[in-house]
């Protein structure tokens, strides 16, 4: 074809009319970059081969043989779907009817805020996206501010504050010793931080640790945070997992609504409905008024247009399926509490394993941390011996996603832990 | 003390004071004092964000917002670049509609989180789709193909890419451009800057400028190339141009950045609308590939495409793509499943994929009869000017691709939309899917009235 013997021709004259840089690469100089922490691990434990292995990583819900688990719920409202809806472009806001009802989650059904329509809300891909839209937002408007992370948090805020180039600050959260909440220690950083400073808070089931801080002392970080004029932005990937109850699930949000914060809000469907790689989430920011709610909505189209123009449909339409139907809402609220009583059964399971194995450490930690992660206190050199010596994969940090513990595989994991453990 | 009951936010600050001082020892009278004094502690509930003022709609989305608020039965939507059928109902195709059931009725597939780079098997069939089934980059592992968010996601993680790794942060884009280009590199933290491209007085390519400037780029900047079906214009170069435009941009050492949104959709042929890719894959070079599969599948919701880097070497493309997943993480953990499934679905099947060849082919047709018919009703109405130069409309016929860029100005545009109901984007440019034979007459008018009436 002519097409091809013109090619040719010019190959061949490359190294002559083309200069040297053509022979190497531009990239010759780029590094490889280090494994994700998290999702590492996942990757080396499919590449094991031993039959035993078992995976307690990434936190994703497993049933009791293992199995990832898609909701009745949801295959209910794919079917529904699947062959009706169109697929045009969703506003870059996402879609309204999802976002409405996932409000309505967080705020309360009959939240005022939602009536007086002072709520800033957009569709987001997860949590993740929602954490980056808010952060890429307050690096536009409080370019000079700062986020205060706590300390352990998940792996990826860190990354999400500093691609968006805000400056990143620390506050005390876990204890060590007492494998629970450092709670002088949070609330002196709170009132050492600048006022107007902005904190990101786990809602509920504290990832990776499990440690949540108790209603009373909810209120005492609202109020603190309140007289430091600081902005508290919540990250809520876990609502109805911790307790199994929704609206319980909420309550840290509920204190702050009801003592007048203008909080910020991500929310994901990742866990509890079980839409992992469907990407569904939200982020909301609480205005003034509904003029503010406008504006600030609009701005945050405007970053979600460079990024990705609009948020994917399909996940949406599951979670309004779902949410917009009161008997697929019941569903899966039933399904909700299934899953955290299995892990809340796994828990005690674990922990009484190993006080019969007769540990040496104390295990209270086990079932006093709540949600899908148990920081187990394991050092990264006990964690190297479990995955090396017994093929149990979790993440460096100690941390266990107890959605990953079954009853056929507690007792070999309470076996391992105590081995690894047990002259410490 | 309140009443109970639902106070006033006064009254909930106060209690919360009251709260506070009656629960515990722990606060001292210095804390008390420091915290009356702290100015966030008066009774307005000011927001930190009271100082964001409202965005402007976007340019082209824009478009259908004020679209969907307009009463008029009459009303036409040539604004964002979606298909519509002759009945003006949006597409969904028969193969989406098959590999939706297929995913439905397989129980044993999940839902989990994909790998950071998405869906294996859909990023080696994308790959394969736009280099060619024997590409010898492909052959050779050269290529690393990241599933990303539709075209926008694509063109942001790779320029994002760029603006860490690459030596050179400025990228040239064609003048004129999608209105989404220069935020979309702008935000990644590349500087714009353009090079000649539409040639207003032929409505056709203005070859002589655009190689003028990409010959005076400093070596290894980044190129924009539209793969084929320019958006807006319609204007694409000829095989022999790009080759022109190859040799240039070697001999500079520029980095070519395809954006690829309408492979199939332009001439109705996937390999033909490939050429443009392939030939700068087949010398050897390196460069940067967005696809989006939003028109050409129909996908437009589910944000499906792929950011495909063709490196020198296998060890490079390795490398390569563990950068581009640290720029992925943070910014949405990995992609979203759905749509992809959908693509790898028809792409793997020989049936399927036949089957959409065909669907593609009839949606290519049916725009460029739509193409044929609204010159023929523009020569009958005797519009032999444009924007007070005279024209002939063959234009119309000559782009190719969604798009037609009628060379009508902003003030004849508001003027079509005010007085006819038309919506279409300031730069008058049209999107021929959404015209159909019955709305093509009110068209026509609408531009006639407008050429004749507004300059």
């Amino acid at each position: 074809m002519a097409m091809r013997s013109l090619i040719s021709e010019r190959v061949s004259c490359r190294s002559s009319v083309l200069g040297a840089r053509w022979m190497s690469s531009w990239w010759r100089n780029v590094e490889p970059a280090p494994k994700d922490p998290i999702l590492g691990v996942t990757e080396a434990f499919l590449a094991d081969p031993s039959p035993d292995k078992v995976n307690v990583g990434v936190g994703a819900y497993r049933d009791d043989n293992g199995k990832p688990v898609v909701l009745e719920c949801v295959r209910e409202a794919e079917r529904r779907i699947a062959g009706t809806a169109n697929m045009e472009y969703l506003p870059m806001g996402g879609s309204v009817k999802m976002v409405e009802e996932t409000l309505k989650l967080a705020y309360g059904d009959n939240s005022e805020f939602i009536k007086d329509k002072r709520i800033a809300a957009v569709q987001s891909l997860s949590g993740t996206g929602a954490c980056r839209l808010f952060a890429d937002f307050q690096k536009r408007f409080h370019p000079d501010s700062q986020i205060y992370i706590p300390v352990p948090t998940w792996s990826n805020h860190h990354n999400i504050w500093r691609d968006a180039h805000v400056t990143q600050r620390t506050f005390h959260y876990y204890h060590p010793g007492t494998k629970g909440l450092d709670f002088a220690a949070l609330m002196d950083d709170i009132k050492n931080a600048p006022n107007g400073s902005f904190f990101l808070l786990h809602a509920c089931a504290h990832n990776p640790t499990g440690v949540d801080p108790s209603e009373e002392q909810w209120k005492e970080i609202s109020y603190q945070i309140k007289a430091k004029g600081h902005f508290p932005f919540f990250d809520m990937a876990y609502q109805g997992f911790a307790s199994g109850d929704p609206e319980r699930d909420a309550k840290a949000i509920r204190i702050f609504l009801k003592d007048g914060h203008l909080l910020g809000l991500a929310q994901s469907y990742a866990k509890n409905m079980g839409l992992y790689g469907q990407r569904v989430g939200c982020l909301s920011v609480l205005c003034e008024d509904e003029k503010q709610a406008v504006a600030v909505k609009s701005q945050l189209q405007q970053l979600a247009r460079p990024m990705y123009s609009n948020p994917p449909v399909h996940g949406a339409l599951i979670v309004s399926t779902i949410l917009g139907d009161a008997e697929l809402k019941k569903l899966w609220l039933k399904e909700v509490q299934g899953m955290a009583d299995r892990i809340i059964g796994m828990r005690t399971a674990l922990r009484e394993n190993l006080e019969e194995l007769g540990s040496p450490l104390s295990w209270k930690h086990i079932t006093n941390q709540i949600g899908m992660f148990c920081y187990s206190g394991l050092t990264p050199e006990q964690v190297d011996r479990l995955t090396n010596e017994y093929h149990i994969y979790m993440t460096r940090n100690g941390r266990i996603s107890m959605a990953g513990v079954t009853t056929g595989n507690v007792g070999f994991l309470a076996n391992a832990v105590h081995e690894v453990t047990k002259s410490t | 003390m309140s009443s109970g009951g639902h106070g006033s936010a006064t009254d909930r600050r106060l209690n919360a004071l009251f709260r506070h001082l009656s629960s515990s020892a722990r606060m001292d009278p210095q804390q008390l004092n420091s915290i009356a004094a702290s100015p966030t502690s008066a009774n307005q509930n000011d927001s930190v964000f009271s100082h964001v003022v409202r965005a402007p709609e976007d340019p082209i989305l824009g478009v259908t917002v004020a679209y969907n608020k307009d009463p008029s039965p009459v009303k036409l939507n040539l604004g964002v670049g979606a298909y519509r059928t002759e009945e003006g109902k949006p597409l969904v195709l028969n193969v989406v509609r098959k590999a939706e059931q297929q995913l439905v009725n397989d129980r044993s597939r999940v839902k989990e989180y994909l790998p950071i780079v998405g869906l294996a098997e859909f990023n080696k069939l994308s790959a394969k789709l736009i280099l060619g089934a024997d590409s010898p980059a492909i052959r050779e592992n050269r290529v690393t193909t990241v599933q990303c968010l539709s075209g926008t996601g694509s063109l942001r993680v790779g320029a994002e890419f760029l603006a860490r790794h690459y030596h050179q942060r400025t990228i040239y884009i064609p003048q004129p451009t999608w209105g989404n280009h220069p935020k979309v590199f702008t935000l990644a933290g590349l500087s714009v800057k353009s090079y000649r491209y539409y040639d207003p007085a032929t409505r056709g390519l203005n070859f002589q400028g655009l190689l003028e400037d990409l010959g005076s780029a400093p070596a290894g900047a980044i190129v924009l190339l539209h793969a084929c079906a320019h958006n807006p214009t319609g204007v694409d170069p000829t095989l022999q141009q790009w080759e022109r435009i190859r040799q240039l941009m070697r001999s500079k050492g520029l980095l070519p950045f395809f954006d690829s949104a309408y492979q199939g959709f332009a001439s109705g042929s996937l390999d033909s609308d490939a050429q443009s890719v392939r030939m700068f894959v087949a010398d050897g070079g390196e460069c940067f590939i967005a696809q989006s599969y939003a028109k050409n599948l129909g996908l437009y919701g589910e944000r499906v495409g792929a950011l495909s880097i063709v490196c020198k070497t296998a060890d490079v493309a390795g490398r390569v793509e563990s950068q581009v997943k640290l720029v992925i993480r943070p910014m949405y953990s990995n992609p979203p499943i759905h749509g992809a499934s959908i693509v790898a679905a028809i792409l793997r099947d020989r049936d399927l994929f036949n089957e959409w060849t065909f669907e593609l082919k009839a949606m290519a047709d049916r725009i460029i009869s739509m193409r044929q018919k609204l010159f023929d009703a523009l020569r009958a109405r005797e519009i032999w000017y444009i924007a007070g130069t005279p024209g002939d409309w063959s234009h119309i016929f000559k782009q190719i691709g969604m798009f037609t860029f009628t060379g009508l100005n902003p003030q004849q545009v508001a003027f079509m939309t005010k007085d006819y109901h038309i919506y279409m984007t300031s730069d008058g440019r049209i999107s021929m899917a959404g015209l159909s034979s019955k709305t093509v007459p009110h068209l026509a008018d609408a531009i006639h009235a407008a050429v004749t009436l507004v300059s």
